[in-house]
């Protein structure tokens, strides 16, 4: 067998159903053997598109995402999928072609130090230099890849091992067992059972707590620990704040769902933290955008923080009960300990907390003032519309800015799985390609991809690959003609300068562009088109469909927590100022 | 005087900031690399640095004295762990530690200064590894202070060149039962 074939064969034993990519000189050789395999390849229009379609996989499916791409421009090319994958701990697997072995370090054609360069934004990297490796290599690529914290492992495969025509590639077939695979990452042991007596005294300060919140991040999605949480929650009858990445953890429509925190979270979400005597931090990791300034933080909150990483706990605030484990595993054990510890009867009184949290929520619900006949549409709007038009399990993702954090603020998430971002990273123009692979991985499941006009205009060209290779993903462009996050930045800290931020809303022709690339496509831009716009969209599906909102530019994100500053000075929308100052 | 409160001759102070960590990896390519790297993004100076395998030759250790504060430490000890390459860190106490440095320094030696420096090197147990006319070359092992010490002494005749190993560590022996 040569090393190509092998290459192939070790994915599909490792149950990879469709591979993400692009052919190049050096990836050649793998290529050819992909003819003959059961994988699907869909062929990208750049190699970013590759990379963050593997991660809208990953995402929608729970299953490793892979892409493949030559070496050079189109490994540097995937370094923002590596990178967002890494920031957002998404399971995915990147091959990347090399030179031949004996070329490396000689400036080659399309040669660069992929190992070297994608270093600190994978969770490993490996460059194979012998064909006899492949299977061990690729083994090992998928177990760090999915265990653990999960991330993107990267494998820099040199042409000459994987080419039948060179006798480096020769190799004798082999699959490593479990255990041999363990046994050759010596360093790899990563915690996934809580320590007990860690557990015994998070129970402790879960049963005292008045005012605790249940502060859960995107680890519980990647540890599959919704239904667990569900429980935990309903056992202690604690509120639950869901951040940007854990979205659809807990349903929004449950009566203990506060919504989201941070920098533009709810006023209730944020203010409950901010209030509360215990903050329960499950896979989350007290982030910038959640925390604000750091020593203002939840300053009167003890602290639990279960990750399946060491590094984060104490990374940010240092916790009063430590634990490592897997999200799922620690709060089954948690349920468990508090039941037998006599919960729910023995937990403090929490009526006073819950009469707190529902009058905030009264009193400061989201909000935003309807457009008056004449102007352009409101993004809150077409999001309610497009909320409620869509099936109750659309799988919804967004690329980076206000359109993203207007989503993430009115969707109403019911299961996990269904919102689909690029949290860490703030990766503009993630959302096509990321809807994409999730509708590949999801293919029974209507897929919505929420767009800026900005974050459009940097991967339209996938919506080609929707199109050739027939993904019927909708994507809804919200045009304000202005890179709008940035633009309200500059309205609010920086006296209205508006610097390089309008984009125009004409230039591109969105419906012809979307048009050409295969797309149905529509635009609306008023409020009575809104809802009939979306059901013509929503009953296509044999091929995608790009709607382009023509959306006011002057709306902003509210609520918002001003950058640097505490949790405290929140911010809300119009109408809503006089009441909280 | 403690190791790790020494001054080195360049002026270089190894201050209380100074710790020192044993990280035992996978003897492959690149390893160092992840290693430094780490510390690199972070903006600490790796003071010194010793690598060689271990009798297992798929293990190597590396001994790294860093620049840091304690907490930024601790982080960068926890990032080491998720090295996949990396089996163990231990962070020694240079008070409760065997350390040693090997130094070689040639250093100008006329007639006149010859027989001092031989003098010095009787003093601090060094060896002459190697003879010129107006030159030798000297070679120290012994705990870093000694080595800083030394070099002192012999910074009148004339360094011409010195070159210093880093140090490596292990934990000093239980002898408490």
């Amino acid at each position: 067998m040569n090393g190509g074939e092998a290459l192939i064969k070790a994915l599909e034993l490792e149950g990879v159903e469709v591979i993400f990519g692009l052919p190049g000189g050096c990836i050649l050789p793998v290529y050819d053997p992909i003819i003959d395999s059961p994988i699907r390849h869909i062929l990208v229009r750049h190699e970013q598109g590759a990379g963050h379609m593997a991660e809208g996989y990953a995402h929608a499916t729970g299953r490793p995402g892979v892409a493949m791409v030559t070496s050079g421009p189109a490994a540097t090319n995937i370094v923002t999928p590596l990178c967002d994958a890494f920031m957002d701990s998404i399971p995915m697997i990147v091959i990347t072609g090399q030179v031949p072995v004996a070329a490396i370090g000689t400036d080659a054609f399309q040669e660069c130090d992929t190992i070297g360069i994608t270093r600190s934004v994978t969770k490993h990297n490996e460059l194979v230099i012998s064909a006899q490796d492949i299977p061990l290599a690729v083994r090992q690529a998928f177990l760090l890849a999915t265990t653990g914290r999960p991330g993107p492992v990267l494998l820099d495969i040199p042409k000459d091992i994987v080419d039948p025509q060179n006798p480096n590639s020769v190799m004798e077939w082999y699959w490593p067992t479990d255990a041999e695979v363990a046994a050759s990452l010596p360093g790899y042991k990563p915690t996934t059972k809580g320590h007990p007596r860690k557990i015994k005294d998070a129970a402790e300060l879960i049963t005292e707590a008045e005012r605790p919140v249940l502060y859960v991040g995107g680890g519980i999605l990647k540890a599959r620990a919704a239904e667990a949480l569900l429980e935990l929650a309903e056992l202690t009858n604690i509120p639950v704040v869901t951040t940007l990445m854990a979205r659809g953890a807990f349903p929004d429509d449950h009566e203990l769902c506060l919504g989201m925190p941070g920098m533009h979270g709810n006023y209730t979400a944020v203010t409950a933290m901010q209030e509360s005597d215990l903050l329960v931090a499950l896979g989350s990791r007290f982030d910038d955008r959640v925390t604000g300034r750091v020593p203002a933080f939840a300053p009167h909150a003890k602290i639990i923080h279960v990750d399946i990483d060491p590094a984060e706990l104490g990374k940010v605030r240092r916790p009063d009960v430590p634990i490592v484990g897997d999200a799922r595993l620690v709060i089954e054990e948690l349920v468990r300990t508090l039941k037998a510890s006599g919960a729910p009867d023995n937990q403090a009184d929490r009526t006073a907390w819950r009469s707190t949290l529902s009058g905030w929520q009264e009193k400061y619900p989201l909000s935003y003032v309807q457009s008056e006949p004449g102007e352009l549409l409101k993004p809150q709007f077409v999001l309610e519309q497009l909320r409620d038009l869509s099936p109750e399990n659309t799988i919804v993702a967004s690329g980076v800015g206000q359109h993203q954090m207007w989503t993430a603020q009115y969707w109403k998430f019911r299961h996990p799985y269904t919102w689909i971002n690029s949290g860490g990273l703030g990766t503009m123009g993630f959302s096509v390609p990321a809807a994409i692979g999730a509708k590949v991985g999801m293919p029974d499941r209507m897929v919505w991809a929420v767009d800026g006009d900005g974050c459009f205009q940097m991967t339209a060209q996938e919506m080609v690959t929707a199109a050739t290779e027939r993904i019927p993903v909708k994507i809804a462009i919200l045009n304000n003609a202005y890179l709008g996050m940035v633009r309200q930045w500059q309205e609010m800290f920086y006296e209205e300068r508006y610097s390089e931020v309008y984009l125009s809303p004409d230039l591109p022709d969105y419906v012809k562009w979307a048009e050409a690339m295969g797309c149905a496509a529509f635009r609306v831009e008023s409020p009575e088109e809104v809802a009939p716009t979306i059901e013509k969209a929503n009953a296509i599906n044999d091929r995608p469909v790009v709607v382009e909102f023509r959306t006011d530019a002057s709306e902003k994100v509210f609520p918002m927590v001003p950058p640097g500053q505490s949790n405290s000075d929140i911010v809300v929308g119009p109408g809503e100022e006089d009441v909280v100052q | 005087m403690s190791p790790a409160s020494a001054t080195s001759p360049n002026g270089v102070q190894a201050g209380p900031k100074h710790h020192l960590l044993s990280v035992l990896v996978e003897n492959k390519a690149g390893v160092l690399a992840r290693v430094a790297s780490l510390f690199a993004r972070r903006g600490y100076n790796i003071y010194s640095l010793a690598v060689a395998p271990t009798d297992d030759e798929r293990l190597s250790r590396i001994t790294i004295v860093a620049d840091a504060d304690s907490a930024p430490l601790e982080q960068v000890v926890k990032q080491l762990h998720k090295l996949i390459n990396v089996i163990k860190i231990s962070e020694l106490d240079p008070t409760d530690s065997v350390e040693q440095e090997l130094m070689l320094c040639t250093v100008g030696a006329d007639v006149g200064a010859r027989t001092q420096i031989i003098e010095l090197c009787g003093i601090y147990g060094a060896r002459i590894v190697d003879v010129g006319h107006t030159d030798l070359t000297i070679s120290l092992a012994d705990v870093p202070s000694r080595l800083d010490d030394f070099e002192d002494l012999l910074v009148p005749f004339g360094i011409a060149m010195v070159q210093r190993t880093g140090r490596v560590a292990l934990p000093k022996l239980d002898r408490s039962s």
